[in-house]
C-alpha cells in the first residue's frame, strides 16, 4: 500500500477562497461535489466523454471527472454556481430556460459553462463553432435544436450588454 | 470511480522529477494533462502507486520559433497549438489539434503526453510523422534528441528509460512549395478515430510532385509510414491516377485490426480513402490555397 497521505489543495472558487485536504486520488469533481458541498457539478458518464462535469480552470473548461483534485492547487474555477448574480440569472441560464435547452436538466451546468467558454471566443458563433464548441457535450433528452438556439439567443442578449 | 491508492509529488523542475522518478521506482508514472492516464487509473488498468505531477515545471508549457524551427514544450496543450499563430505556420499541425477529441479534453491533454503515451490510435504521432520531428528527451544523464521515427517503437511503448521525460518536440519548418494535411475519421468527437492520415508534399512547377511523405495511423500498432504509396507520388504529377495509385499502396501497406470502431477491411479502404484525400488538400495547400481540413465525424 502506497504512502496515500492527504495533500492540501486550495483553490478560488467563484471568487472564494476554499481548500481542503484529500487523499490524492480525489478527482477534482468530488472535491467539488464532496469536500465544497458545491453539488451543481454532476457526475455524468466519469469516463472522459459526457461533459456533465465541466467547469473553467483557469479560463478553460475541463472535464472535473478526469482531473485529480491536487492538479488544480493554486487554480481558479468557475462552477454553474457562479454563474447568478445577486439573484438573478446569468443571460445564458436565462436563454436555456427561454429556449427550453434542457428537459431532466442533468447536462446542463457543463452545457453552460462550456457556451461561456465558447461565447468568450465567438461573440456571434457559427452553427459548425457552436457544434464544435458543445462537441464535448453530451445531452440524451432534450435533442440539441433547442440548445442551439438558446446559445444562439444568449449569444444576442450577451451582445447587447 | 476511483482510481487505485497512489502517493502524490509535485516536481518544480526537471531535475526533480527525475529525482523522484529514480526514488520512487518503476511504479511511480509522471503525470502532466492526465487525459490518458486517469482514465486508465479510473478503470484500474494502470496502477501506479506513485504520481510525479509535472504541471507545475514552467520551463515545459512553451511555443518557440527559432529559424527554421519549431519548438513545442510537453506541456504545450492542444488547445494551445490550435489557437497559436506559430502552429498555424504550419496547417497539418492546426488540423491535428484542433481536431482530438473536445475542447474540454484539448484545453487539458498535452502533446508530450500524447506521445509518450505512444497510443496507436493517438493522433500526433502520425502527424508528426509526416513532418521532421525530434524528441528531446531529459534523464539523469542530461538531455539526448531523438528522431520521431525511433521514439515510439511499439503500441503503449517507447525508448523513454523510466527516469527520462519528454520536455519539447523540435519541428523543422516545411519549405516553400510544401503543404500537407492531417486527415481523420472518427465516430464522435470524444473518441478516437477510426483511422487517420498524414500527407506532406512538396510541388514544383504546379503539378510536379518532388517528395511526398504519407503516414497512416489507427490502422497498426504505431504510425505507419507508406513508403510505396510516397514513391508512387514522387517524380509524379499530381493527377488522379497517381494519387489512386498512393491510395492503393498505402491501403497495402495499412495493418488494421477489428475493434468495435470498425472491421480491418473497413478501415484499411477508409485509410486510402482519406489519404486520398489528404494529398489533395496538401496539394493545394502547397499551391497557397487555403483549405479547412481535420477530423471529420457526423455533424462536423
Amino acid at each position: 500500500m502506497p504512502d496515500v497521505k492527504k495533500v492540501l489543495v486550495r483553490v478560488r472558487v467563484n471568487g472564494e477562497a476554499r481548500e481542503a485536504e484529500v487523499e490524492p486520488r480525489t478527482l477534482l469533481v468530488e472535491f467539488l461535489r464532496e469536500h465544497l458541498n458545491l453539488t451543481g457539478t454532476h457526475v455524468g458518464c466519469d469516463t472522459t466523454y459526457c461533459g456533465a462535469c465541466t467547469v473553467i480552470l483557469n479560463g478553460r473548461t475541463v472535464k472535473s471527472c478526469t482531473l485529480f483534485a491536487p492538479m488544480a492547487d493554486g487554480g481558479e474555477i468557475t462552477t454553474v454556481e457562479g454563474l447568478s448574480k445577486d439573484g438573478k440569472l446569468h443571460p445564458i441560464q436565462e436563454a436555456f430556460a427561454e429556449c427550453h435547452g434542457l428537459q431532466c436538466g442533468y447536462c446542463t451546468p457543463g452545457l453552460l459553462l462550456s457556451t461561456l467558454q465558447l461565447l468568450k471566443k465567438y461573440s456571434r458563433p457559427t452553427d459548425g463553432q457552436i457544434r464544435k464548441g458543445i462537441a464535448g457535450n453530451t445531452c440524451r433528452c432534450t435533442g440539441y435544436q433547442n440548445i442551439f438556439k438558446s446559445i444562439r439567443m444568449a449569444a444576442a442578449e450577451m451582445e447587447k450588454r | 470511480m476511483y482510481a487505485a491508492p497512489f502517493s502524490y509529488h509535485r516536481a518544480a523542475s526537471l531535475q526533480e522529477a527525475v529525482k523522484l522518478l529514480q526514488e520512487l521506482g518503476e511504479d511511480a508514472r509522471l503525470i502532466a494533462g492526465g487525459q490518458s492516464l486517469i482514465p486508465l487509473m479510473k478503470m484500474r488498468m494502470a496502477r501506479p502507486t506513485a504520481l510525479i505531477d509535472i504541471n507545475f515545471v514552467s520551463e515545459l508549457g512553451d511555443i518557440r520559433t527559432p529559424k527554421g524551427e519549431l519548438h513545442i514544450g510537453a506541456l504545450v496543450r492542444h488547445a494551445d497549438l490550435e489557437h497559436s499563430a506559430a502552429g498555424a505556420t504550419i496547417p497539418l499541425l492546426h488540423d491535428c489539434a484542433a481536431g482530438i477529441a473536445d475542447v474540454q479534453v484539448r484545453n487539458q491533454g498535452t502533446i508530450g503526453g500524447s506521445l509518450a503515451e505512444a497510443d496507436p490510435s493517438g493522433d500526433w504521432g502520425t502527424a508528426l510523422l509526416a513532418l521532421d520531428t525530434s524528441v528531446i528527451c531529459f534523464g539523469p544523464g542530461g538531455q539526448r534528441t531523438v528522431p520521431l521515427e525511433d521514439f515510439i517503437k511499439d503500441a503503449y511503448t517507447t525508448v523513454l528509460a523510466h527516469d527520462e521525460i519528454v520536455t519539447a518536440l523540435h519541428v523543422k519548418l516545411p519549405l516553400k512549395g510544401s503543404g500537407g494535411a492531417h486527415l481523420a475519421f472518427k465516430r464522435c468527437a470524444p473518441v478516437y478515430p477510426t483511422a487517420s492520415a498524414s500527407v506532406q508534399v512538396m510541388i514544383e512547377d504546379g503539378n510536379m510532385c518532388k517528395d511526398a511523405r504519407i503516414i497512416l495511423g489507427c490502422v497498426g500498432l504505431t504510425a505507419i509510414r507508406a513508403k510505396e504509396a510516397e514513391a508512387a507520388l514522387r517524380g509524379k504529377t499530381l493527377e488522379e491516377k497517381n494519387i489512386r495509385t498512393a491510395a492503393d499502396a498505402a491501403r497495402a501497406a495499412a495493418d488494421p485490426q477489428s475493434d468495435m470502431r470498425g472491421s480491418a477491411d473497413y478501415k484499411r479502404i477508409l485509410v486510402g480513402t482519406l489519404v486520398k484525400r489528404a494529398i489533395g488538400i496538401a496539394a493545394r495547400r502547397a499551391r497557397g490555397e487555403s483549405v479547412e481540413a481535420g477530423h471529420e465525424y457526423a455533424g462536423r
